[in-house]
């Protein structure tokens, strides 16, 4: 499935690395990433296809969610589906 | 960025995490009308049992759908046909009553509404039976939730139901005194009520429906007021297209949310009711838009206008996002559920008289609204009179949600918590208007009823 993985939080060093390896642990292949400092939080948009990841959707994103405690960022998960809906007719 | 820019992206991102966007409720429509039977415990166990097997999956599948959007599902809720008509042969009505509580319970949805008769032009005798059962059903089941339709613009107005309405509230009142009154907080009246509504306490499953039938209730007022938050000089004209392009967003979420539910739960999809339902949490308040619109408080002078602004602009946003546009789809105006609404019942700024007003634009009507618990029950029926007699004319559902809270009077406050909110108790007229209900009888359609 295509989705969109949102990071924000404080900026720090290593978010990256730790995020994508993570993904590559769990075997989601990050198809493109753009980062950028908004209102003073570090937001990180990284487009995923969790096609060859085994664990089902909801899996991943409660895995995302805890990875995200553990660094100290929020990491979201959302099917593509609802951002083509909202933005594209 | 694929086919999305970053700014797309983190404004739906934002609308979710920040402004409170999310899917009110996925209710599932079940038609119970192959569960009638003339024994009372056959028709009970057969409601139970087609309920339980109908929602088995509703939360859990909900809570998927929230999780692969990662988007809030707020509610996962049932209608069912009115059960006037499914415990017609029984009369087992109270067991009914029972029987959705417990199927509410075992599926663990939040509400389960349809403990509800359609008596807009007349009642037979064993919708007077159900009736009569309305308060004790609210007092002895916790997620069931009641309807009546007492008005029609191609019927008239059913005054006796009127009148008997005012006379159950109050019972309802009594009966769950020790909770302000909640049973009221369940209670809805109606003229032209809807057979696809996924919101409560009003929900029901039409006798024209399908057996299984998915519909959706998306909600964002913080979303509006957000987006008007960045056009503080723009024209009016300038501030409905900002609500239409809100509005169209969202409800092209819950088209998604709503065909995605429906085809995890190989039910029919139904509709998108697009309403704006305000919480009373801080930044998701109807009466927030209204202000933000230039208002000093809602209540003032060019409240109306601005609510009539704000209905038709979500109207006509949404209904291009959706393939069924449907249920009640407009702002709702409920005084316990809405911050804004709460401080300015509280502030003396919003009175009886200008809510009744807002509800000849808005999609419901007088919603949540706790009054005197001296209130007579035929001032509660002429409450709902005055209400039906704005839904009649002006061709629209409006509904009654009055709440007499027992042993309280102005300057108290009623507390339900939750999504029901808090609400001070407002004045209400003490004229009598007892000769006029007690007359009973019909008032009759309109003469723009007659369409055809």
């Amino acid at each position: 499935m295509k989705a969109f993985i949102t990071v924000i939080g404080n900026d720090k060093v290593g978010i990256i690395a730790k995020v994508s390896t993570f993904l590559a642990d769990l075997n989601i292949n990050i198809e493109d990433i753009s980062q950028t400092v908004l209102q003073g939080k570090f937001t990180m948009i990284m487009a995923v296809d969790t096609a060859l990841c085994e664990l089902p959707f909801e899996k991943i994103a409660q895995e995302l969610t805890r990875k995200g405690e553990e660094i100290g960022t929020e990491i979201v998960i959302r099917s593509g589906e609802i951002f083509d809906a909202m933005h594209r007719i | 960025m694929i086919n999305l820019s970053r700014n797309e992206i983190i404004e739906t991102v934002r609308m979710i995490t920040e402004h409170h966007f999310d899917v009110r409720t996925i209710t599932m429509g079940i038609s119970l009308l192959d569960c009638i039977s003339d024994d009372k415990n056959v028709v009970a166990n057969r409601v139970y049992d087609k309920i339980t097997r109908y929602a088995e999956n509703l939360v859990e599948t909900g809570d998927k759908i929230g999780a692969m959007y990662g988007i809030p599902i707020v509610n996962k809720r049932v209608s069912v046909t009115p059960i006037s008509l499914i415990g017609a042969s029984s009369l087992g009505y109270l067991e009914i009553a029972k029987a959705l509580d417990k199927a509410a319970k075992a599926t663990g949805i939040d509400f389960i509404g349809g403990y509800s008769a359609l008596v807009h032009k007349g009642a037979t005798e064993y919708e007077k039976v159900m009736l009569k059962t309305i308060p004790e059903a609210l007092a002895t089941t916790e997620k069931v939730c009641s309807s009546v339709n007492v008005a029609s613009t191609r019927a008239g107005m059913n005054m006796d139901a009127i009148k008997e309405m005012g006379a159950l509230i109050k019972e309802a009142a009594y009966l769950t005194k020790d909770r302000d009154s909640i049973g009221c907080a369940k209670l809805v009246v109606f003229a032209n009520a809807v057979e696809d509504n996924p919101f409560m306490a009003g929900a029901f499953h039409g006798i024209g429906e399908a057996d299984k039938v998915i519909n959706v209730g998306v909600s964002g007022p913080g979303v509006v007021k957000t987006a008007l938050e960045l056009i503080p000089d723009g024209d009016l004209t300038a501030v409905c297209e900002t609500v239409k392009k809100t509005a169209f967003k969202i409800t092209r979420v819950g088209q998604l949310v709503a065909q995605t539910a429906s085809k995890m739960l190989n039910a029919n999809f139904g509709i998108v009711d697009l309403s704006l339902a305000p919480t009373p949490a801080m930044g998701d308040s109807v009466a927030h838009i209204l202000e933000e619109m230039g208002l000093e408080q809602v209540g003032s002078c060019g409240t109306t206008a601005a609510l009539a602004l704000l209905n038709d602009a979500v109207k006509k946003g949404g209904i291009m996002a959706s393939s069924h546009v449907g249920g009640l789809s407009g702002a709702f105006i409920p005084v316990s559920e809405d911050i804004g609404m709460i401080n300015a019942a509280r502030a003396g700024s919003l009175t009886m008289e200008r809510l009744e007003a807002m509800t000849a634009v808005c999609s419901v009507g007088l919603d949540m609204i706790a009054i005197p618990g001296d209130t007579s029950q035929e001032v509660i029926s002429a409450i709902i009179a005055d209400e039906c007699a704005i839904g009649m004319v002006n061709n629209k559902t409006t509904a009654v949600r009055v709440i007499p809270a027992y042993g309280k009077g102005v300057g108290d406050e009623v507390d339900f918590g939750g999504l029901l909110g808090t609400a001070p108790v407002m004045p209400v007229s003490k004229l009598s208007p007892a000769k006029f209900i007690n007359r009973g009888g019909r008032i009759s359609a309109p003469i723009h009823g007659n369409k055809n």
